[in-house]
């Protein structure tokens, strides 16, 4: 309990203090999640609603699949990335390696199964209701797909905060496609991996107690705007 | 020439060209944990204005880097492992560039009776006939294989010999001292970690100064003809700056509580 | 014009056994019979959302599709304000993108929810929900009007509202089909009634016909009320 508030302390001094590295740190956790999400948002959605509105063979096959895919260990994914950016991979010329951009690739990776199976979910479920009125007013598949997609974005954003908070919490993909190198790719968790790994528990908890106050914030924030927005619109 | 295009020159000559020049270095956790590429690297960026990118990872994992082509420069401390490297073909030339030593930390209440000398193969003799608690870091690590190193020359067969007395737990430096401070435990540490452990308890160094607990470090470029995207030139003047007397002064300068950590012996 | 249009030998796996009937232009049509009769099944199947297991249905103009509509018991409307659900749908059709907005009112207008456009559908009552569904419909300016028991889950206010509107569609030409169980109901808005009994036509006449001399056993029971819900 002791080092809970010493930590808790900790982490407002770190705040208080205001230290530019730690805010380049934050920036940075903050750039390549909400990257990672807005991405993986925009090809989950229409991934998510086709497969959930089309007929195909091995539409079961790929639901089972992508529904899988949301529990994909990040350091596996991390170590697929890293495979495929390395030099002596087959994408090793864009020199994507140990930047930002590879951990952008990588939060998307993870996180596009996350949004795409639950707008499935949320879509399949609406289709039911929506299907037969939005026919026979000549909808065509896709075009009652998209209308129904933006009738429930509402849950929808619950979807959109799981694939945030998955990327913000995760330090496996990151820590391997980005090589935590000081100033260039060192975020939130890969941090406090390597204070944790430094024996320097206090402050890996202080900059844990950031992150974790940053992420409600963020998901305080989207809520509000939701809540707003639903009253409006009923 | 009108004004605006004046002020746009300008404005482009203002631009730090150097902050576009860049190389990868993938070198061991331990020395940046050190803090040593925090006093080094803004030396060298400021002399040559090429930024530094140091991947800091496990030993194995350095060398893999280099060998992927990832990395413009491999900079650790594990000879055998970057002769290895070199005869693949991987690097072009090695060169030594500065060591640092080992210290076995012990309890004060010294219960091996091993406190003060400087023989480290007959302390760990001491400390296996004692049965006395051991910590090692056991995570294949510079240091860990430094330590497997010492018990061989002690004569010692861990598989056969280890009990309850020797715990392995498979992390950093950090943690190790960590466990060893709570078990008042033996531990080998690498000097610089030691010196900024806050965590102390007990434990304080126990054996130091033997030549078999000296750290070589060796910098290598990765080999442009097996890895032609590798920053060549701007490799090279890294290499050059580390050996060259200003970046052997930086190395030595590199101070913990006033001790030096690092011991230049570039030839 | 689309009417009449001509089912032949159609079928639905057990539910509707093979029928053949003609759809003429005028009077409207009532589809009665009890729960699990069909009826639901029977108006898809005429509105092209269900495919036939046999037989074909054929109606007489091109672009049959577009020159019908259907209401369903429980409306669906979108999350958007009412006149915004009428736009909608004339978008579908392909108004304009000028005339959609006025034309959307004037629907809104015609069953009495003008000053309710702006809205939120979803929180309009039961009745208003069904009347906007109307108007959505109606804006559509469909020959042929389907409509599955529009009124079964309102309150008899808001059932006499959707009534009204039903009858000025009725007036103004459009072809009413529409299924129920409410007897009196059929009696008000029917011109003549299709009894279905278990997937099959049992009997087809005017509607005063119907239920003062019905031809069959299970009509004349089930006009009786005696007919269990199956």
């Amino acid at each position: 309990m002791e080092s809970m508030t010493e930590a808790l302390r900790g982490a407002l001094r770190l705040v208080a203090g205001a230290d530019p590295g730690l805010g380049a740190i934050v920036l940075l956790s903050l750039q390549v999640s909400l990257s990672a999400v807005l991405l993986a948002t925009l090809l989950g959605l229409p991934a998510g609603a086709a497969l959930a509105v089309g007929r195909f063979p091995g539409r079961r096959a790929l639901v089972v699949l992508l529904n899988a895919l949301m529990g994909l260990p990040p350091v596996v994914a991390g170590l697929f990335v890293y495979l495929m950016l390395s030099r002596a991979g087959p994408l090793g010329e864009l020199g994507l390696l140990f930047t930002p951009g590879a951990m952008v690739i990588a939060q998307t990776l993870l996180i596009f199964p996350i949004i795409a199976a639950l707008c499935r979910q949320a879509v399949e479920d609406a289709w039911r209701e929506y299907e037969e009125q939005l026919r026979s007013l000549g909808a065509s598949r896709v075009g009652a797909a998209s209308t129904i997609v933006w009738d429930i974005r509402f849950s929808l954003v619950t979807a959109v905060l799981a694939g945030l908070g998955r990327a913000s919490a995760e330090v496996g993909a990151v820590i391997i496609v980005g090589g935590n190198i000081d100033g260039v790719t060192r975020v939130m968790t890969t941090a406090i991996a390597l204070e944790t790994s430094k024996g320097d528990l206090p402050l890996a908890l202080a900059l844990g107690m950031v992150l974790i106050a940053l992420v409600i914030a963020l998901n305080a924030a989207a809520w509000y705007v939701k809540d707003a927005a639903q009253r409006r619109f009923g | 020439m009108g004004l605006i295009p004046r002020v746009l020159l300008l404005a482009a000559l203002a631009f730090p060209v150097h902050a576009q020049k860049f190389i990868t270095v993938s070198s061991t956790t331990s020395t940046e944990q050190s803090g040593l590429f925090k006093h080094l690297l803004p030396l060298f960026t400021a002399r040559t204005g090429i930024e530094v990118r140091v991947v800091a990872v496990g030993t194995g994992q350095a060398l893999d880097i280099g060998r992927r082509g990832d990395a413009d420069v491999v900079f650790v401390h594990a000879r055998p492992l970057e002769e290895k490297f070199l005869a693949e073909g991987h690097g072009v030339e090695r060169f030594d560039v500065m060591y640092n030593d080992f210290v076995l930390i012990g309890p004060k209440s010294d219960p091996a009776r091993v406190a003060g000398t400087r023989d480290i193969v007959e302390a760990l003799k001491k400390i296996r006939a004692a049965r006395s608690a051991f910590v090692s870091r056991g995570d294949r690590s510079g240091t860990h294989f430094a330590e497997l190193e010492l018990w061989k020359a002690a004569g010692i067969d861990l598989a056969k010999e280890k009990g309850p007395w020797y715990r392995e737990i498979g992390q950093g430096m950090g943690p190790a001292l960590n466990t060893a401070a709570a078990m008042n435990a033996y531990v080998l540490s690498d000097r610089g970690t030691w010196l900024s452990f806050k965590n102390r308890a007990d434990l304080d160094i126990a054996v130091q100064g033997d030549k078999r607990l000296f750290n070589q470090y060796g910098v290598m470029r990765v080999n442009p003809a097996k890895h032609p995207n590798v920053k060549a030139e701007l490799g090279q003047a890294f290499v050059d700056w580390l050996v060259s007397r200003e970046g052997q002064l930086a190395i030595a300068d590199y101070k913990i509580n006033g001790q030096q950590l690092f011991f230049p012996n570039a030839q | 014009m689309i009417l009449p249009f001509a089912l032949r030998d159609v079928s639905y796996l057990h539910i509707i056994k093979p029928l053949s009937l003609e759809i003429i232009p005028g009077p409207s049509t009532i589809v009665l019979g009890a729960n699990g009769a069909g009826k639901s099944v029977l108006l898809r199947l005429m509105h092209g959302l269900l495919a036939p297991s046999s037989g074909t249905i054929r109606w007489s103009g091109a672009d049959a599709a577009r020159r019908q509509a259907m209401v369903f018991q429980r409306p669906v409307l979108l999350r958007r304000s009412a006149v915004d659900n009428v736009v909608y749908a004339l978008k579908l059709a392909g108004v304009p993108r000028a005339q959609r907005m006025r034309q959307a009112l004037e629907a809104l207008e015609s069953v009495g929810l003008a000053s309710l456009a702006p809205r939120p559908a979803r929180v309009l009552s039961g009745g208003e929900q069904q009347r906007l569904a109307l108007a959505r419909a109606w804006a559509l300016h469909p020959e042929v009007l389907f409509l599955d028991e529009p009124t079964a889950s309102l309150d008899p206010t808001a059932t006499r509202e959707v009534e009204r509107v039903i009858q000025a569609f009725d007036a103004a030409g459009t072809k009413i089909i529409m299924a129920t169980h409410n007897l009196g109901q059929a009696r008000r808005l029917g011109d003549e009634v299709l009894y279905l009994h278990q997937g099959r036509v049992l009997e087809r006449a005017p509607v005063d016909r119907f239920f003062s001399k019905p031809a069959t056993p299970e009509a004349a029971a089930f006009i009786k009320g005696e007919l269990p819900w199956a």
